[in-house]
């Protein structure tokens, strides 16, 4: 537990994984105080960095240091004392590299939650001890929901002004799982905190012997990364096809990429789409080295026995488990800027490494994330930080997967053809996943007493 | 490292990455997505520890064809002579065409000033956002991360830039999931940062990796300097020592390499990649705050000359 406090030995360094995640919190619930203690306890703060943030404190008359002037990074977040934009932080353990996407709980929290979460493989929610799950709370769970992010951690913060009452904790975390695992959330890690007093973040809590799970460190620490390659198809985008040219290489044409989910080996049958003509890897090139198998998310370079033609923007899967072609897109989105997207709008569509042009046939519905998942029917048009339902018709057919089956082959971003403008970001398929099959396995999964 | 493919958490995961090589294969990626979408990209290559990762990154992302960018340097005049031959041996070695703009001819023929105090890195932002514009390259890259400084924490991978290179922090684009989206308008060019995600530590493990070749001057070695504003600085024909900045000997190395007027030596023993990854690894002073005297002229210093074109 105290491996945070020593520097690491080279070898240490060299064995660590990357975990990225998100924190989710509104204003007083103690983001900053937590995300300033996990940097601080893990010796990512540097003494400069206090220094400065200590001269910064004083010059506006405060008496402590003010660790939220750590995060606030531009003019303008200090001026007004607010966090404007997601920004990401980086930190380590022995056992561990971690990006942490700082999003901040502001107005537009919608669309900054989603923003950290779509590269997050864990999203910390905090909770106020004393108010329990609120709107904001029922609002970042289904953001984590939608956005599928695997591992969800519930942080109910303050327990040292509830006394550190078990049932309290109990009630929040109980709420919290039903109604999160309702949405359909995999899973669920309820920690009793107190950023402040730094109960459970990076040292056992003295004050809740009752609490028998890890802390908030230890949990970042060792849930897996993941990459559940049994259950996921390949998908190979490509980005680039690579000809040398040269005297050396003169018959070298390779498709470079970042396999996007699950596996290939030389030998596997495959598919180039949108053309549908099939063939075999050859060869994977590991940037530089010859391999016979490459994983998600590897950037190789993939040799196919035949010569078709294959360029930026085509897919690579293999034979047998192809994503649909299609050109009717429905998708679950939330709007990002303040432009409305309206039906009818022409838009570009950016998925994978292919941008097509697409146009808005329809706004099926727009969820109202403040009342319970209530759905407003075909909504004259989404505003920034609005989610809905959309539906799009491509110029081209695009192999697009369920997003609920492949976070990245699932997810597209909407462009203003204008003026290049990220208008929105997409996920293709229905809005939340259906609850875990057993309520019983959630519950039990949810905390560990 | 031998020449498999890497397992880490070997028992529980057999396909989880190392953190190396999952930040390897995201600036790949970046790397490929820009050669995909972009007509006239630029490497902005110094000879620098951040730079020559970078092209290093770059090359085994096109292997085995060549890097399909040329490399561009802003010169202040004030380089480590060590570094600038690295950098064109290193250019020449791979083939790679070097546009270098020079601070001294813009301050000669009177477009720029010369500074009270010599510093000159402020000055640099004019020869680059020029250099952009002559040469009408659509994406420059950097080697710019966010654990440098607040301000960089809050940059995105692509970053727009207008016409006069402004950095407008509240009109960033965001940025979900791979989706770069690297649209602009004629003029307009995008900054990239395939580094963004990498932090110091990151860097010098993965130079002992793959076993890439420094300036001598990130190593311990016996230096003559002398102490400014609490920064042991070399003494050079920029403008110091002046009376009052005895120079003295010393064992030192440097952890960022950039302009001499204002990139401070620390002291270190560390002649191996080993001991200076130890030495990172126990410090408690960030990279740029324990060698970079322009970052210090003010709270938002790094976010000014950002708003201005700087990197």
């Amino acid at each position: 537990m105290s491996s945070t406090t020593s520097p690491l030995t080279a070898e240490q360094l060299s064995a660590t994984t990357l975990l990225r995640f998100a924190t989710a919190g509104s204003v007083d619930d103690g983001k900053s105080t937590l995300v300033g203690r996990l940097l601080h306890d893990s010796k990512s703060v540097l003494s400069d960095q206090l220094e400065a943030v200590e001269r910064a404190s004083l010059d506006r008359g405060q008496e402590a240091p003010d660790l939220a002037l750590l995060t606030d990074g531009l003019r303008a977040e200090r001026e007004q004392g607010i966090t404007i934009d997601v920004a990401y932080r980086y930190f380590a353990t022995a056992r561990r590299r971690f990006i942490l996407a700082d999003t901040p709980g502001h107005v537009q929290y919608t669309r900054n939650m989603v923003t950290g979460a779509s590269t997050a493989e864990l999203a910390v929610v905090l909770v106020d001890a004393r108010n329990g799950v609120v709107e904001q709370t029922r609002r970042h769970a289904a953001v984590a929901a939608l956005l599928r992010v695997p591992h969800v951690v519930l942080a109910v913060n303050k327990m040292d002004l509830v006394d550190y009452a078990e049932p309290v904790f109990a009630a929040i975390a109980k709420e919290f799982t039903s109604y999160a695992a309702s949405l359909g959330v995999p899973e669920i890690t309820a920690i009793p905190i107190s950023a402040l007093a730094g109960d459970n973040v990076v040292e056992p809590s003295a004050n809740m012997d009752w609490y028998g799970g890890p802390t908030v460190l230890e949990h970042l620490e060792t849930v897996p990364v993941s990459h559940d390659l049994t259950d996921c198809p390949a998908r190979f985008p490509v980005q680039y096809v690579i000809r040398p040219q040269t005297a050396e290489h003169h018959d070298y044409r390779g498709y470079a990429g970042q396999i996007a989910s699950g596996l290939l080996r030389v030998g596997d049958p495959v598919t180039v789409l949108p053309s549908g003509r099939a063939t075999t890897i050859s060869g994977i090139d590991a940037l530089g080295r010859s391999v016979d198998t490459a994983w998600a998310p590897q950037s190789v370079t993939l040799l196919l026995a035949d010569d078709l033609d294959v360029s930026r923007g085509d897919l690579i899967a293999p034979s047998g488990s192809l994503p649909a072609l299609t050109q009717d897109i429905r998708a679950t989105v939330c709007h990002l800027h303040e432009r409305p997207l309206r039906i009818g709008e022409r838009v570009l569509l950016k998925h994978a490494t292919r941008t097509v042009k697409a146009i808005v046939k329809a706004l099926p519905y727009r969820i109202d994330l403040s009342h319970g998942l209530a759905h407003e029917n075909e909504p004259a048009a989404l505003e920034v930080n609005d989610i809905g339902a959309v539906q799009l018709r491509t110029a081209e057919p695009l192999p697009i997967d369920a997003y609920a089956d492949a976070r990245l082959t699932g997810a597209f971003v909407l462009i203003d053809p204008a003026d290049g403008t990220t208008l929105t970001a997409g996920m293709a398929g229905e809005a939340f996943a259906e609850p875990a099959a057993a309520g019983d396995a959630a519950d039990e999964e949810g905390w560990d007493f | 490292m031998s020449a498999t493919v890497r397992h880490a958490e070997q028992r529980d995961n057999p396909y989880a990455l190392t953190h190396l090589d999952a930040l390897e294969s995201e600036a790949v990626h970046i790397f490929r997505e820009v050669a995909g979408e972009f007509e006239r990209p630029v490497v902005l290559f110094s000879g620098g520890k951040d730079s020559i990762v970078m092209l290093h990154l770059a090359l085994k992302a096109f292997a085995p064809a060549p890097v399909p960018f040329s490399l561009l340097h802003v010169d202040t005049g004030h380089n480590f002579p060590e570094v600038l031959d690295l950098r064109d041996r290193t250019a020449a070695r791979h083939g790679l065409r070097l546009h270098v703009a020079k601070v001294q001819d813009y301050i000669d023929d009177g477009r720029l000033r010369e500074r009270p105090d010599g510093v000159r890195n402020p000055l640099q932002t004019v020869p680059l956002t020029d250099a952009i514009q002559a040469h009408r390259f659509d994406a420059v890259f950097g080697g710019g991360r966010r654990d440098e400084e607040k301000a960089r924490a809050k940059e995105r991978v692509f970053s727009l830039r207008d016409e006069f290179s402004q950095w407008d922090p509240r009109r960033q684009r965001p940025e979900l999931w791979q989706l770069y989206n690297g649209r602009h308008a004629a003029g307009e060019h995008v900054r990239v940062f395939p580094l963004s995600n990498w932090t110091e530590l990151d860097v010098w493990q993965y130079i002992a990796r793959e076993e890439i070749e420094l300036p001598e001057i990130y190593f311990a070695h016996e230096r003559e300097v002398f102490n400014r504003n609490g920064m042991w600085l070399t003494a050079g024909e920029w403008g110091g020592p002046k009376s009052g900045e005895p120079v003295e000997t010393r064992r030192v190395r440097y952890r960022t390499v950039g302009d001499m007027s204002c990139t401070g030596a620390v002291d270190s023993a560390a002649t191996t990649l080993d001991s200076v990854i130890t030495e990172i690894a126990a410090s408690r002073l960030t990279e740029r705050g324990a060698t970079r005297a322009d970052d210090k002229m003010s709270e938002a210093a790094m976010e000014d000359r950002k708003r201005e074109g700087y990197f």
